[in-house]
Formats: structure tokens, sequence, C-alpha cells
């Protein structure tokens, strides 16, 4: 356990690094950083002075190797828009995207994986059909349009839920569901594949012989074991979810990264870009490190191979 | 067959043979009998007539305004009228034609970001699951970095910092959505590099060209078109994301994410202008997936669950 937590720790550092690697490139192959700095109009002067005091004119692999450092100690930078730190405005407007993100895969969890044991248990049947129908429009419905339809539905015309901004937990119920419902696809068809492996497989046969009774079989013997693979996949979702909700949050004007994102390319504020490109990716990386720890305890299969 | 010639056969000596069924007809069979194949089908089938004869369907020009006949509703509801069956946008615009033109451009960017993920993804997949080894980590490597960073994000990063045009959104989506392609091609090539007709090739002395293009590409060829079909759907919805965002194509070309994103503040009073182009969408992306799913389950009956 302890070689392969290793294993995947040194890989985690390697990926985090060659991606930060790729977001601070994301600033400089725009062009040249100091003239979208100094800002339109700006005098040749101007430029060179701006190009000197951020340290443009440096090798980049110096630009970066600080640069990084920096960012380890938790310093991105400023934004040259607002003028204000990058970390800081990160740190306000994180908590409301991990809210969204952490219910929206609740949501898709509590709604895939009941029906995908029914759908296993009851194969080809009307249950088993509604379940597949429901993944199959959640992979082709655009998210932004869903989440479109659910205002004008359930905001407008019965007026049950508000259809913008970030302050009640109401605010939520929406966004929650239109970026929940695009992950439901994916872990539902997970859970109803694992079930009906493992509901075939000999353990369970032995388990119904010795009249163990149906529920304790099921729960028990079989979602155990089919739930492992629904872990990785869950934390993939999650940072997939995060990743995605750009598009949500300025739709309902939620008060998050995402937004902030959005709003950052508009007024090409590329640092604070550049910034929630890294902490999402690493987000990401980090959850999948987790999941694959968790998987391999869970699993020790994996562990050896 | 009249009791005359079934004397006949079986006086020739021939008698009643059971004659198996070719390849080719049990392939056909499963196709007719698979409704989601059949469906789906059907369903790209139409929306690629609407693009190939929109001039003809629409009968008005997608980008000529006039404001005299601006928000003309569509023909179900009382002020409509069959001049303009699915109304008229906030400049006036045929709303039949744009959506008809729509489905061009869905197309165009569905197949071709599709083909180059797939330059990408396969060669990829293939080096790796041929070479395994070095090759392999460094290839997993890489599409562990691709997972890590956050798609529509860098994606609607890039478009906003080089400029939104199609050719911009094509080339940027490809170059990112060619992660499934390479993770499935590399678990493909891997199995089939193991079949004893490929070692028996490989010790006759064939090149490594010959073994991938004769002995191996022609065996993946079913993985390929499944994998791009479901492709061309994400890079549909990632496109209208995008341009929902205004960081994808830039008006006024008649795209669908466009129209809903120019609806969108309109849509308390004229739902139609969001509702119509995301039903387009949705579709569309719907057929793709279900032709995808039906391919997938025609081609491998094992693998059907």
């Amino acid at each position: 356990m302890l070689i392969y937590t290793l294993k995947r720790l040194g890989l985690a550092v390697i990926v985090m690094i060659t991606v930060s690697l790729i977001s601070f490139m994301l600033l400089r192959v725009s062009g040249d950083p100091a003239i979208s700095l100094a800002g339109e109009g700006a005098s040749n002067e101007e430029i060179e002075f701006v190009r000197v005091q951020y340290g443009f004119d440096r090798p980049l692999i110096i630009q970066y190797y600080e640069w990084a450092g920096r960012a380890l100690h938790g310093d991105l930078g400023n934004s040259p828009y607002l003028n204000q730190p990058v970390a800081q405005m990160i740190r306000e407007r994180m908590g409301v995207t991990v809210i969204l993100g952490v219910s929206a895969l609740s949501f898709a969890m509590i709604l895939s994986i009941p029906l995908g044991i029914l759908a296993a248990i009851r194969p080809n049947t009307w249950i088993d059909r509604i379940a597949l129908s429901i993944s199959v429009m959640g992979q082709a419905m655009p998210s932004f349009w869903f989440g479109l339809i659910l205002i004008i539905f359930f905001g407008v015309h019965l007026r049950w839920l508000p259809i913008s901004g970030s302050d009640s937990w109401q605010h939520f119920v929406m966004p929650t569901i239109a970026l929940g419902y695009y992950a439901t696809p994916a872990i539902m068809r997970l859970v109803r594949s694992g079930m009906i492996e493992v509901l075939a497989s000999d353990h369970i046969r032995t388990a119904r012989a010795k009249g163990l009774r149906w529920p304790r079989i099921l729960f028990k013997h079989t979602l155990r074991n089919a739930i492992i693979p629904v872990v990785a996949v869950a934390a993939v979702q999650l940072g997939f979810m995060l990743g995605g909700s750009i598009v949500i949050e300025s739709i309902f004007a939620l008060n998050g990264l995402g937004n902030l994102a959005w709003v950052s390319i508009s007024r090409s504020d590329l640092p604070v870009v550049q910034a929630i490109v890294l902490f999402l990716s690493i987000t990401y990386i980090i959850l999948t490190f987790l999941a694959d720890l968790l998987n391999a305890f869970l699993d020790p299969r994996i562990r050896s191979s | 067959m009249t009791p005359a010639e079934t004397q006949q056969q079986f006086d020739s000596g021939l008698g009643l043979e059971v004659v198996f069924p070719t390849p080719g007809q049990i392939m056909r069979q499963r196709m007719l009998t698979h409704k989601g194949f059949i469906i789906g089908g059907l369903m790209v089938l139409i929306i690629f007539l609407v693009a190939i004869f929109a001039p003809y369907i629409a009968g008005h020009d997608p980008y000529h305004q006039d404001l005299s006949i601006r928000m003309i509703p569509p023909v179900w509801s009382e002020a409509g009228s069959w001049e303009h069956p699915l109304g008229t946008d906030s400049m006036g615009r045929d709303y039949l034609a744009r959506l008809a033109y729509g489905a061009r451009i869905s197309l165009f960017i569905g197949f071709s970001c599709m083909a180059i993920a797939a330059v990408i993804g396969i060669s990829l997949g293939l080096i790796a699951g041929y070479f395994g080894g070095v090759a392999d980590m460094i290839v997993s490597f890489i599409i562990t970095v691709r997972l890590a960073l956050p798609a529509v994000l860098v994606a609607i990063a890039v478009v906003a910092l080089i400029g939104g045009s199609i050719q911009v959104v094509v080339m940027v989506l490809g170059c990112l959505i060619w992660d499934r392609f390479a993770v499935i091609l590399r678990a493909t090539t891997q199995q089939i590099r193991a079949m004893d007709y490929v070692q028996a090739a490989q010790a006759a002395g064939c090149s490594v060209i010959w073994l991938m293009a004769r002995e191996i590409m022609p065996n993946l060829f079913n993985s390929i078109v499944i994998v791009a079909t479901l492709e061309i759907g994400r890079a549909i919805l990632l496109e209208a994301a995008l341009s929902f965002l205004g960081m994808g194509v830039q008006p006024p070309t008649p795209s669908w994410g466009l129209m809903i994103s120019e609806g969108k503040d309109m849509m308390l009073f004229d739902p139609y202008l969001v509702t119509i182009p995301g039903v387009a969408l949705f579709f569309l992306v719907l057929g793709m997936n279900l032709f995808g799913d039906g391919l997938r389950d025609v081609t491998s009956p094992e693998g059907r669950s």
C-alpha cells in the first residue's frame, strides 16, 4: 500500500508540474503580456517599463521558476484589472463553487445509484428502460439549455425558486439539478453494469444457496463490490463539474469561480484566468489521487498490480 | 415451393440443406432489429437532409434583417403565420432559416473537431498500445495531463485570446477532446497486439508500418467509428456552450448555441427563441449517441449487457 501510495503521489506531483507549466504558458503564448498589461494606447516607454517591472524581459524558464515558487506560497500575483491579489479573489469565490460541485455530485449519486441498482435487478423491464432513457437524455442535453428551461419553468411560471444570485440554499437548487444531471449517466451505467456483473458471480450464487435474505445479498455482498469503480468515477466527475460550472454559474449568476473565470476572460484579466485554470487542475489531480488511494484501499487487487 | 420443385431438388441429390446466413446477413439482421440504431440513424439523417437542403426548406436568407417583422411568434401561437413557420428573432431574421443553416454549422463543427481529435487520439493510442513500455508511459502521462485541464475553461480562454471564428473553435476543441480516442484505442490495440495472427505476421518479418496499417488498424475500425459518433456529439455540445458564452462562433453566424444566447434575454416572454434551437441541439446529439450506442451493440454482441 505504501509503495502504491508513493508511486501515485510521484505521478500526481509530475502531472501538477506539467499542468502548472501549461497554465503558465497560457498567458505567454497569447501575445506580449507587457502590451496587454500596459493597456491600450500605452507608449513604448510605458510598455518597456511594465516589461522590466514584471520581469518579462528575462528568460522564460526563470520567469516560470519564480512564478511557480510564488504560487507554492499561495501568491498568485495581482489582477491588473481590479488591482487585487488573485489568491484572495479565488478564496472568496471558492466556497460557492465547492458547494455547487458537491451538491451536484450528491444529487447525481442520489438519482443514479438507486436507479442503477433497480435497473440491474430487473434488466430489460420498464424500470430499466426509464433508467436508460434518463441516462441517454442526460448525455444529449446541453446543460446550459437545461438550466434555462428550469428557469423558465420553475423560476418564472411556477415562481418556486429564485433565478439568480447565491444568497440562500434555494438559489442552489436549480444549478445543482442542471449541473448534476450531466454526471448522472456515467455513474448510473457504471452502477448498473457493475451490479449485473457481481450478481452473476459465484459468491452471490453461494450466498443465495446458503439461504441469505435478498436485501442482505444485495447490499452487503453485491453493492459493496459494485460500488468500488463508482468511487473513482465520482471523483473524476466532481473535477469535471468544478470545471464545467463556468456555464451554469454564468446562467444563474452564482458568484463562484466559474463566473469569475468567465468575467475575467471577457475583460482579458489573464492572471486571474491562469490562476483559476491552475487551481481547478490541481483540485482535479488531488481528487483523482485520493480516489485512487480509496480504490486501492477498498480493492486489494489494485494495490498489487 | 411447389411439390414438383421439392421433388426435383430431392431428386438432384441436394436434399433440403440448412443454409447458414453469411456474416453480412447476420449484421444486416442485427442492424434492422436494433431500435436505437435505426432511430438514431434516422434522426441524424434528418438533420443531414435539413443541412443539405437548407435553402429550400427555409425560403429566407438567414442573415437578412428586417426590423419591421421582428419577434413574430411561431405558427402554432395565435399571432404566427406560415410566412415564418418558426417566427423571427429580435433582428427580424427568419428563425427556420437560421435553424436550418445552423444545422450546417453544428454538423461541420462536430465532424471536423472529431477528425482532428481522431488523428491525435488514434496516433497516441496506437503508439501506446503497440509499443508498450516507455511509449505507453509517456502517452498515459499525456492523457492524464489532458484530463487534469478543465476543457471548457481552457477552450473558452484560448478562443477568447485568439479570437472567435469557426476555424479557431474547431482547432481548439479538436485539440482538447481526443482523450477518449486515445484511452479506448490504447486498450484495444493492446488486445489485438497480443493476438496470435499479429505475432505470426511479426515473426514472418512484416515491418512495423505493415503490422499497424494492415494487421491492427482494420480491427480498430469499429472502435474508431463508435468513439467518433460519441465525440461528434460532445464537440457539438461544447461548441454550443462556447457560443452560448460568447466565446465561440461569432454573430451573425447562425449557430444554435449562439441563437440560444441571443434569445436568452427575451426568453421570459418569448421562450420559443430558446426552446427551438435547444430542441434541435438535443435532437442531433441524441441521434448521434443512439446511433453510436447501437453501433456498439450491433458490432460486438458479446459486449452487450
